[in-house]
């Protein structure tokens, strides 16, 4: 049976134990055995409860375990010569894999005559619409029969003990089903362990992201040293072509440099534009005005940043080049800093004027007062008293504007270019971390070469830099909240 | 405000109350001045947002409008049986093989009759064939296998002019331009200029926008299958991230002790909501696909990959729902006897309903427009089938459009706009839905 069937099976049960369990539980207490600790739906949901759950966890751990043990089958048959060269070893295991596919695919006819060796294993599987790239070794012959040996017969076992643990459940928890059962309390524990294990989610993802990262990268870092990548000026990484030992060199200071010049740009647009709109919003609008332009800002930090990169490179690119660039000679290209920088900035204003708004409106009121009873106008109330009032709290809407700047990615990878360099020009090409990323696991992907890898070196370097952004701003605005509090 | 604005009538006053007035006076000046030149800083700094706001939607839409019109060539075609099926076999299989050129001919027997061309003329022939789209016939093939009748018969069939002469016809290629700088020669235009008199030229609505997949041809390319797609992401996305989401904030908001463990998890959502969208393309790529060996370019994966990039903002919007449930309604639950559980799951979270599912539906719609993630899992494959199960190699919305951005003709950038208008028109469709949605069922407690 496929997994899909058995958890038709298990579900088809479990709904089953539910009917039972409660017809059970109604009709004990309209024989006069006492009145129900709980209502009679518990008492199904708690026969279900014991239906499904060992039956599910049984096929998770045996569907995880399968791969590993079947790897393991694989390497304890292949000879020493092959499992020697690791570099290959990979793409035998997957050659033996398709062999096992072909043999299940043949006839017991065909088998017999691929045994004795009347006929080649690769025409009679190319026959069934499998063609190899290769003649079929017999070592290959060998370490196939025994994956498919091992994986049939996890296969039934998977089924029987689904099947058992189904049967075992079902009837024990019948069996146990009386008016006196407090169905209802485990019932209400294994919902609590179902949301405890939904909000770890979260904290699997944060794992997840660092141990994926950090697995890869450091693979990375056994080819290139830390120092090569953290101060190589040249960033030259050469196409990853099968079998070749060149590396290419990965600076990654020149990528660093292109995001933090982009970030530069991006927020002398979104500060001044998105605390003064703020400052407006909260000070001066009328309330009409503000319920027109404060969503119409807000739309801003809706559209997706595909939309802004082809906005960028279609139309902001192309005016900057035609009608700034080119006439003062200091550049030709539409993909340019200052481009990406400006089209980046349009997308943060919405993030630096909601935030600031926030923290603007968070100043006690008494401040204000007192400033304008004392004969300030409003602008010196906002600017000497209110803002410097508020000035961690901007800084950390700032910081966390900063952080998006530096991992945004779409307006970069269509307007900002490919070439790394480090150059003061802001009409020149320059490239960031992100684009890198993007252009280094675009194609095929060799998780073995240092072409693919250094991707995840920027990208836990990118993820770190961002996280400890985060975590600063967080940790400012959250003081600063405290202290008004 | 407005009396500050004018000045005092200090003229009007004799001796030296003149004099102190206007010491004060002129201080006033200054500050009333650099009043209204701060306000006027706000209200420039709201107008430019605005206006960057404008900008970006007029240069879209004025792109991408023309997309949803297309230039056809409807010409009269002789369903010739000599031609189409030489041995007499009208199966589909024996259509959709056989010499592939059989349809060139039909399409240039008919063009010759529109185009009145002397079918000696070779030169005049490639020249009209060049106004059509080298997708055509395939596309006459495929028409006949899906209906054998037509065999026989003489039927106008509307084709696809090429991306260029649509162009020109929409006046984004124009004809005052020298001709070795077009890429529609003076001969194309007496062509074209034929066929728009004999009207067998017109603009007709582009259903292949929404219906077409991949195609390096600009006129054969559109969205349909990067709509379905992003269709599936979505489900998956909702089918996976709305159970997460809310049982992970009903038990951090109603049954949660305050202890470490639960401000790590706190600290930690606030956190993976600001992590940049392609750090999650990486996990999903080293995990779903280099470990657990999930396809690449399926759309499980992506919805796998969106589920967890959207799972911070479902669960902010449903824990705020939860905590605008007033505690009175707890306590009565708990009052008249209910447990913990069951108030919670009979009336605190049908209250906060609304609310979650607000939130869930701007979360949905950030992760349409997400891009970054997408490429990393490489959905920027060329498909041209409908995907028919999320394991199927397709590709999404957004991808298709950067995967469009980046081709230089004029005719992949309007449709790049189209597609980018399609995109914006589900997201706002979807954020009125929220905001509806909160405005029926708001309550204030």
């Amino acid at each position: 049976m496929g997994p899909l069937w058995l958890l038709a099976l298990i579900a088809g049960l479990s709904f089953f134990g539910f009917v039972l369990g409660r017809w059970k539980s109604v009709v004990l207490s309209g024989k006069g055995r006492g009145t129900l600790a709980a209502r009679p739906g518990y008492y199904g949901a708690y026969v279900l409860i014991w239906t499904a759950m060992p039956a599910l966890l049984i096929l998770v751990a045996l569907s995880i375990a399968k791969p590993f043990l079947v790897d393991h089958t694989v390497r304890a048959n292949l000879p020493e010569q092959v499992l020697s060269n690791a570099s290959q070893l990979s793409l035998e295991i997957s050659g033996v894999q398709q062999v096992a596919a072909g043999l299940k695919l043949a006839t017991p006819e065909e088998l017999e005559n691929i045994r004795i060796g009347v006929v080649a294993a690769r025409s009679v599987f190319a026959r069934h619409g499998l063609p190899l790239g290769a003649d079929v070794k017999p070592y290959q012959l060998i370490a196939a029969g025994a994956l498919n040996l091992v994986s049939d017969g996890l296969d039934t076992a998977v089924d029987a003990a689904v099947v058992a643990a189904l049967a075992f459940g079902l009837i024990f928890a019948f069996v146990r089903v009386k008016p006196r059962l407090r169905a209802r309390n485990l019932v209400e524990n294994t919902v609590l362990a179902l949301l405890i294990a939904a909000s770890s989610v979260a904290i699997l993802t944060t794992v997840g992201i660092v141990l994926s990262l950090l697995f890869q990268a450091l693979q990375f870092f056994s080819m290139v040293s830390p120092a090569n990548f953290y101060l190589g000026t040249v960033w030259d990484p050469r196409f990853a072509a099968a079998g070749s030992t060149e590396s290419g060199q990965f600076g990654f200071l020149p990528l660093f440099w292109g995001t933090l010049y982009i970030s530069f740009f991006a927020m002398v647009v979104a500060v001044p534009v998105g605390l003064f709109s703020a400052v407006y919003m909260a000070e001066y609008a009328t309330s009409r005005v503000r319920s027109i332009a404060k969503p119409l800002i807000e739309i801003l930090a809706g559209i997706p940043t595909i939309v802004y990169g082809f906005f960028a490179l279609t139309t902001v690119g192309p005016l900057i080049r035609d009608y700034i660039a080119m006439p003062l000679g200091l550049g030709t290209s539409g993909n340019n800093v200052l481009t990406a920088g400006l089209v980046m900035g349009i997308m943060i204003i919405p993030y630096v004027s909601s935030l600031s708004d926030d923290i603007i409106t968070a100043v006690p009121r008494s401040l204000r007062d007192g400033s304008l009873a004392l004969g300030a106008t409003r602008s010196e109330t906002m600017r000497q008293v209110i803002l410097p009032a508020a000035l961690p709290g901007v800084v950390g809407a700032v910081l966390l504007a900063v952080s998006r700047a530096i991992g945004e990615t779409m307006i970069v990878v269509l307007a900002a270019g490919v070439a790394a360099r480090a150059s003061l020009n802001p009409f020149e090409e320059m490239t960031t971390i992100t684009v890198k990323i993007v252009n280094q696991l675009t194609g095929d992907l060799e998780f073995t070469s240092p072409q693919t890898l250094v991707a995840f070196a920027l990208g836990i370097t990118l993820f770190v830099i961002t996280l400890g952004l985060n975590v600063l701003a967080l940790t400012i605005v959250r003081k600063y909240r405290e202290q008004y509090e | 405000m407005t009396e500050a604005a004018s000045p005092l009538p200090s003229s009007r006053l004799g001796g030296t109350e003149v004099r102190k007035i206007s010491k004060v006076d002129i201080g006033l000046k200054r500050r009333y001045a650099a009043e209204r030149r701060f306000r006027l800083y706000g209200l420039l700094a709201v107008t430019i947002a605005i206006c960057f706001l404008a900008a970006l939607f007029s240069s879209i839409v004025a792109k991408g409008y023309t997309a949803f019109q297309q230039t056809r060539i409807s010409m009269i075609v002789d369903f010739n049986p000599a031609v189409i099926a030489p041995d007499g076999d009208r199966s589909p299989a024996a259509i959709m093989g056989g010499n592939a050129f059989r349809f060139d001919d039909l399409i240039a027997a008919s063009l010759q009759k529109t185009l009145e061309i002397d079918p000696n003329d070779e030169d005049a022939l490639y020249d009209g064939l060049d106004l059509l789209s080298k997708g055509s016939a395939p596309m006459l093939r495929s028409m006949i296998a899906k209906d054998p009748s037509l065999i026989g018969t003489k039927r106008n069939v509307d084709f696809y002019a090429t991306g260029d002469v649509d162009s020109f016809i929409k006046g984004s290629i124009r004809a005052d331009i020298p001709e070795s700088q077009r890429l529609i020669k003076d001969k194309h235009i007496v062509l074209i200029e034929k066929l728009e008199k004999e009207g067998a030229l017109r603009l007709a609505f582009n259903t292949g926008l929404f219906t077409n997949g991949a195609s390096t041809r600009p006129e054969m390319a559109g969205v349909g299958v990067a709509l379905v797609g992003s269709l599936y992401m979505m489900m998956v996305v909702l089918v996976l991230s709305l159970p997460l989401g809310v049982a992970g904030s009903i038990y951090l908001e109603e049954f949660a002790p305050k202890n470490r463990w639960t401000d790590l998890i706190e600290v930690n959502i606030n956190n993976l909501a600001a992590v940049p969208s392609i750090v999650y393309g990486l996990l999903g790529l080293a995990v779903f696909i280099n470990f657990a060996h999930l396809p690449r370019s399926a759309s499980l994966v992506g919805g796998l990959v969106l589920t967890l990039t959207t799972l911070p903002t479902i669960i902010i919007a449903t824990r705020a729902a939860l905590k605008a449930v007033p505690p009175s309604i707890r306590e009565a639950g708990l009052g008249v006897g209910a447990s913990k559980m069951q108030t919670v799951f009979h009336h605190v979270l049908p209250l906060a309903m609304p609310g979650v599912l607000t939130g869930t539906i701007i979360g949905l719609a950030h992760a349409l427009g997400e891009t970054a993630p997408l490429l990393m899992i490489g959905m920027k494959a060329f498909v041209v089938e409908y995907p028919t199960t999320p394991f199927d190699p397709s590709t999404a919305l957004p991808t298709q459009i950067y995967m469009w951005a980046t081709e230089p003709e004029r005719a992949f950038t309007e449709r790049t706009s189209a597609a980018i208008i399609v995109l914006l028109a589900f997201l706002l469709a979807m954020n009125s839905l929220a905001i509806i949605l909160r405005r029926a069922f708001e309550r204030r407690w």
